[in-house]
């Protein structure tokens, strides 16, 4: 127990002398994905918002046919402006996001109470202009209505006739629900700069000291090779609580100043949700520390090491893009998937859901065994003869 | 003391040490000499417990390497061949860890390793990162490094190589000073001139056996030439020719 004591002491000392390392794991790694994250958030606000309310302009062909309608969306914060001579193409090569073209025969059809035709050039895959379509839609489905009433009315009919089936949509998802999707990244910066806080070490402690020719003196010191292995693993899981802790300090801060509330959401990320969200995320610590050991013992150098923690990093965040491209809910069975069940839990955290005491016990265990799963992998690595390579 | 019968060893289908035996008596230095790849490191790293024989048999002061390889390692002090250091640590830094390895503490560890720091002459740059090292500087510090704890037995694989004449001449002297002071040294070297210059015993090695063993004197009789150099290549060619 001295000796892995010693160890680990002397890994964390050494690993902070090596400042430039200790720069980029410890403040580059937690500041990137905060600051990465509140520019993404900030950019997905404006677009959201801005298309709602700023004037539009929209190119229409032949907006002489209809005046009428001309002037209706001219008074909803719409500039008319000159259409180009081919919609069709100007919309594929992107450089209208859409075309508005009335026909000549719409004044006639107008006239005559016939649907009078109009046409909406868009592309539905451009999800950057799907905000400013659907706003001319409802404007021109609106316009539509309106007309209709009136026609209606004209022939003596109450226009509520015509509406047989009255849709009230009930919106359920509390403010903060809202908000998850783009709070998803937030646990999968978390994770990442976790690892990235230990990897140095993780790699240094094995790999690197086998390369630097200081692990044969090393092993002969009194003390067993567990106890060698499991101290450098603890120096490692130190790192990456520091990491951990820095990087949920930093999004703490930096959700203040993010205009989430613009978005209609409650942005109460309080300090106990980011002690919370540290005590949900430590388990994890376990698996990543003693997944890059396992990977850092069998590689043959530094570099090698490197190339493959490099790879295997996604492999933790995986589950997590899964859970956002297939939104999946929290659930017992999925409580006990390391890294998933991290990534729902902290998502309950930020949307303030009172979560079960029991999810927690099992995503804590289950994620714990895991990583002591690794990590005595680690130590029956570091036993092998071929270590000293 | 160190005691080692028959020792095998073997890394797949190579041989390394087919039949090594020998003794190195306390107060005395005993050279294992052998040209490259004889298996010297090899038969060392059995030794020290970083590998295990696959038959045979290793004692240090009674005790075997295998069985009882902690208590061995608290009896042994080891400059294997690789002699790195932590660059970020100071070359004090890098002794006192290997101190605290070995359970000293407090004021008994940092007396110690003042104590190492005077003995070899490294006051100098004790102080500073092991990074800027020279070779000569790095050696000094592993060889601090191995004696932290007193240990009775000391263990060189290769010391001098990569080392100038001065530092040559230093280390010698460190290690005459070991053996005046009652240890067992046991050192590998494939220079015929360190050899002589140093050892009260030489134990010859070629193909991971061991070929000649005995006095500089008696070797030079065995082969019936007076130059050591001579007689050690005389030597590893009747073990070629058997």
């Amino acid at each position: 127990m001295g000796g892995l004591i010693t160890v680990c002491l002397k890994e964390i000392v050494d690993n902070f002398h090596d400042r430039r390392t200790l720069l980029w794991s410890l403040l580059f790694g937690p500041l990137f994905g905060p600051v990465l994250f509140a520019v993404m958030v900030g950019i997905v606000i404006d677009r959201t918002l801005d298309s709602a309310e700023e004037q539009l302009q929209l190119p229409v062909l032949g907006s002489e046919h209809a005046p009428n309608l001309a002037a209706f969306l001219e008074a909803h914060r719409i500039d008319i402006v000159a259409a180009p001579a081919d919609p069709e193409q100007a919309v594929r090569d992107g450089d209208e996001d859409l075309v508005l073209a009335i026909t000549p025969a719409f004044g006639e059809r107008f006239i005559a109470g016939q649907p009078a035709p109009v046409q909406l050039y868009v592309d539905q895959s451009d999800s950057h202009a799907a905000a400013t379509i659907a706003r001319v839609r409802g404007l021109l489905q609106a316009y539509g209505a309106r007309i209709g009433a009136m026609r209606l009315q004209s022939r003596g009919i109450n226009p509520i006739a015509a509406q047989a089936v009255l849709v009230e949509t009930v919106d359920v998802s509390t403010p903060t629900g809202r908000s998850v999707v783009l709070l998803g990244m937030m646990t999968y910066f978390i994770l990442f700069s976790m690892l990235i806080g230990g990897m140095y070490l993780a790699i240094d402690a094995t790999a690197g000291e086998r390369e630097r020719g200081s692990l044969e003196a090393l092993l002969t010191a009194p003390v067993t090779r567990t106890s060698l292995i499991l101290g450098k693993i603890a120096a490692t899981c130190f790192y990456m609580l520091v990491s951990l802790t820095i990087t949920v300090g930093v999004f703490t801060l930096m959700l203040q100043f993010v205009p989430l509330e613009r978005l209609g959401m409650n942005t109460e990320f309080t300090v106990g949700s980011a002690f919370a969200t540290i005590g949900v995320m430590a388990p994890f610590i376990l698996v990543g520390a003693g997944m890059m050991t396992v990977i850092a013992s069998f590689t043959r150098s530094y570099k090698e090491a490197q190339t493959w923690i490099s790879a295997v990093l996604f492999i933790p965040t995986l589950p997590i893009l899964f859970a956002a491209i297939q939104s999946l809910r929290p659930s017992l069975q999925l409580m006990a998937v390391p890294s998933l069940s991290q990534h729902l839990l902290v998502t309950e955290i930020i949307k303030n859901t009172p979560i079960d005491a029991g999810w927690v016990a099992i995503s804590v265990i289950s994620t714990a065994l895991f990583g002591a799963a690794l990590i005595y992998a680690a130590t029956l690595l570091y036993k092998r003869e071929a270590l000293l390579g | 003391m160190i005691e080692v019968r028959q020792l095998h060893k073997r890394f797949g289908k190579v041989e390394a040490v087919s039949d090594v035996s020998f003794t190195a008596p306390d107060g005395s230095i005993t050279g294992l000499l052998g040209p490259n790849g004889a298996g010297k490191s090899t038969t060392l790293r059995m030794l020290y417990t970083v590998l295990r024989p696959d038959a045979g048999t290793a004692r240090i002061d009674g005790l075997d390497v295998v069985d009882n390889a902690l208590a061995v390692r608290r009896r042994i002090g080891v400059l294997p061949h690789a002699t790195g250091l932590y660059p970020n640590l100071s070359g004090r830094a890098n002794i006192r860890y290997y101190g605290k390895l070995h359970g000293l503490r407090g004021t008994e560890l940092e007396r110690r390793v003042d104590e190492l720091i005077a003995e070899l002459g490294i006051g100098d740059y004790a102080g500073r990162r092991a990074k800027g090292y020279s070779q000569g500087q790095r050696t000094r510090i592993a060889l601090a490094r191995a004696l932290v704890h007193t240990p009775a037995n000391v263990i060189l694989d290769e010391p001098s190589s990569g080392l100038d004449v001065m530092a040559t001449r230093a280390l010698r002297d460190q290690v005459r000073g070991l053996r005046d002071g009652g240890c067992c040294v046991l050192f590998s070297s494939h220079v015929m001139q360190e050899v002589a210059a140093l050892c009260d015993n030489i134990i010859i090695i070629g193909n991971g056996r061991v070929v000649a063993s005995g006095t500089p004197d008696a070797l030079r009789e065995e082969s019936g030439r007076d130059d050591l150099e001579d007689a050690f290549v005389s030597l590893l060619a009747q073990a070629e020719a058997l």
